[in-house]
């Protein structure tokens, strides 16, 4: 069953560090290489973005590797498939998948269930799919054991005892208004929002937006169960491309993305 | 009215709905409580209709269209004049709406996205009347082919803010001001310029556009002691068209929306979203949309920026689906005839946008009795696009 991965890992772990790479960015043979080089790094979950051309939630950062990913015209499908090529490669840790609304809505909520089935995916994250809109399907995605992940906010105010008392898998806590992206600085009000999230989720509280270096991660682990780090690290990726799509360079890219990676899951 | 929508989830039929962030969940909730307890709050409604009439100089005119009327020899043609608006089109009425929605919410600043830069004025303008601060994020593409507004906009106090991302049309800058408002959404008002976006946005644009369609009932009945055969309407994104249609939806007459087919809906250079598109969902809410098989956002082309959006109204979509309004589609070249067609006979330049509707009444008036008679939504003058015009009809003889 693919709930048990997240389950165990959710379970084991004191500190979960969720890394989200885009798939198709700089190209799908290399996302397989990266989702490696995550766990190797330590990382104890894989968010896997699909790229969407209309990314409401991203900053520029995740828009642009949306697009180059686009250059490829990966689909959810697509990005689907390449899990079972990155667990014959020896992936063990669980992943979710990040996608808009729309590409599920084309899809098929029903197909793209089975597809996660079928690809052993842990997960599904939806950021333009809030509580009101998700009933449907966080319904199939209970029956088929396949959490549909939540997020809150600091806006969420009395929501957030809604959405976090039925929250599956983890709590995805944004930590700040804005879109994905590199902050400076870490928002003060954030600690107690987050002693609000704990006190009402039955789930680990991961949190994530704006996080880029170890100051940070150091500065928030007390006051959370996991972290998600996108930008900073696709801005990594991105500053590697060359190398990467190079074969002589590409091993020396590689094991720079994984030091930065295993810098931010030691802080 | 039999006619009840949308439902309490935003919904119009299947079409509509919040599908945004969740943190801008709570933002969308506060505006809904306080948008309708100032439709209800008397005072509200009356300083709204008060702006109306002083500052905006409403109710536009109904004119009979005479000599076009006689050059088609067909049914009668009346045009709705949302051109004699202040600022020059029909997004004035709900600028003013929201504007006044905004300092009933205590909020002081506001953002507006502008395709044809119509919107962009009118939100410039209403946040000069009232007070507020006020950022119009345009696509840069939109920015070299409106260069008037764009000035206007700026001469009335606002910052234009170029978006250079995606198509740099409407599309984009509609993305990036979603996306500032996400990081702002504590005091910043979000004056959306159509009837699209999540709820109650379609809803409350459609409230505040209805004074059109409420002013042409009562003046075409007082022409013409009955209603009109058919009303016709542009639709870009479609809030004129919502504004005229809304208060007809329960009587005994042809709606009919037009929709920009750009170089022809056979070619892949159209917006023609109800025709061609497909159900999906686009800046918050459920509707038609171009799009890929994969979900991927088509970007779409006319000549005029006010109807170059992918997708379009939800209760556009749901009337479409339930059949209560025709939706047809017109060329450039169609509406730039058009368009030439009514300066010359009737002394009026339209807006290349209702120029769209002009041409589809044309076709319409040959096709009707000289009993019957056509209502249509001129939905701004022409005065901004007369940089395209130059670049495509240029050159004009008298001949």
């Amino acid at each position: 069953m693919a709930s048990t991965r997240l389950e165990t890992v959710i379970t084991k772990k004191e500190h979960l560090f969720i890394p989200f790479i885009m798939a198709g960015d700089p190209s799908p043979e290399l996302t397989i290489e990266l989702a490696l080089l995550m766990e190797e790094a330590g990382a104890h979950i894989l968010e896997l973005g699909v790229p969407y051309s209309d990314p409401l939630a991203d900053g520029p950062v995740i828009q642009q590797a949306a697009l180059r990913a686009l250059e490829y015209k990966v689909n959810l499908e697509q990005v689907m498939s390449l899990v079972p090529m990155m667990r014959r490669r020896g992936l063990t840790i669980p992943v979710i998948i990040f996608t808009y609304y729309n590409p599920v809505l084309q899809l098929g909520e029903e197909n793209v269930l089975a597809l996660m089935k079928e690809n052993e995916i842990d997960g599904i994250l939806i950021p333009d799919l809030p509580f009101e809109e998700s009933r449907h399907l966080s319904l199939r995605c209970d029956q088929e054991g396949l959490p549909l992940i939540s997020l809150v906010a600091p806006t969420s105010e009395k929501r957030v005892e809604m959405i976090a008392k039925q929250a599956k898998g983890f709590l995805y806590c944004v930590s700040s208004l804005g879109v994905t992206g590199v902050r400076k600085e870490i928002d003060e009000g954030i600690f107690q929002f987050l002693e609000e999230v704990k006190k009402h989720s039955k789930v680990p509280v991961a949190v994530g937006f704006g996080i880029s270096n170890s100051e940070q991660v150091a500065k928030l682990k007390p006051y959370c169960d996991g972290l998600i780090v996108g930008s900073a690290l696709i801005k990594m990726i991105e500053s590697k491309k060359t190398e990467m799509l190079d074969n002589k360079m590409r091993e020396k890219a590689l094991s720079e993305i994984k030091t930065f990676v295993y810098s931010l899951i030691s802080s | 009215m039999n006619y009840q929508f949308p439902d309490e989830n935003g919904r119009f039929g299947q079409f509509g709905g919040k599908f945004v962030p969740e943190t801008l969940m709570y933002a969308l909730n506060e505006l809904e409580i306080s948008f309708q307890a100032a439709m209800t709050d008397n005072a509200f409604r009356l300083e709204y209709m008060k702006q109306l009439k002083e500052y905006s100089g409403r109710p536009t005119a109904l004119t009979l269209a005479e000599n076009v009327t006689k050059h088609f020899n067909g049914a009668k043609i009346y045009l709705k004049r949302e051109d004699l608006n202040h600022t020059g089109a029909h997004k004035i009425n709900n600028a003013i709406g929201q504007a006044l929605l905004a300092k009933r919410m205590g909020k002081k600043k506001i953002i507006a996205e502008t395709g044809a830069g119509q919107h962009g004025v009118a939100a410039a303008t209403v946040a000069a009347k009232f007070g507020l601060e006020c950022k119009v994020f345009m696509g840069e593409k939109d920015i070299e082919r409106q260069a008037l507004n764009v000035f206007r906009m700026k001469l009335l106090g606002a910052e234009v803010i170029a978006v250079s991302s995606g198509s740099k049309t409407l599309k984009d800058a509609t993305n990036e001001a979603i996306r500032y408002w996400v990081t702002h959404v504590t005091d910043t008002f979000y004056l959306i310029g159509s009837v699209v976006g999540p709820h109650p946005y379609p809803q409350m644009v459609r409230d505040f556009q209805r004074v059109i369609g409420d002013e042409a009932k009562k003046q075409f009945e007082q022409f013409e002691g009955k209603l009109p055969d058919e009303i016709i309407a542009c639709v870009g994104g479609g809030s004129n068209a919502m504004g005229i249609f809304y208060p007809f939806l329960d009587d005994a007459v042809s709606l009919i929306g037009v929709e920009a087919a750009g170089k022809g809906v056979e070619t892949s250079l159209h917006a023609a979203t109800l025709t061609k598109g497909s159900k999906g969902v686009i800046h918050g809410s459920l509707t038609y949309l171009l799009q890929t098989e994969d979900g991927q956002i088509i970007e779409p082309h006319s000549i005029s920026a006010g109807l170059d959006y992918p997708g379009v109204g939800p209760e556009h979509a749901h009337l479409k689906d339930i059949g209560r309004v025709q939706y047809e589609s017109v060329t450039d070249d169609e509406a730039l005839e058009a368009l030439q067609l009514l300066s010359r006979l009737e002394g009026i330049i339209p807006a290349i946008e209702s120029a769209h509707a002009l041409a589809h009444t044309f076709k319409r008036a040959q096709q009707l009795s000289s009993k019957q008679s056509i209502l249509v939504c001129l939905s701004g003058r022409g005065d901004k696009d007369v940089h395209t015009l130059i670049d495509t009809i240029g050159g004009l003889t008298n001949g």
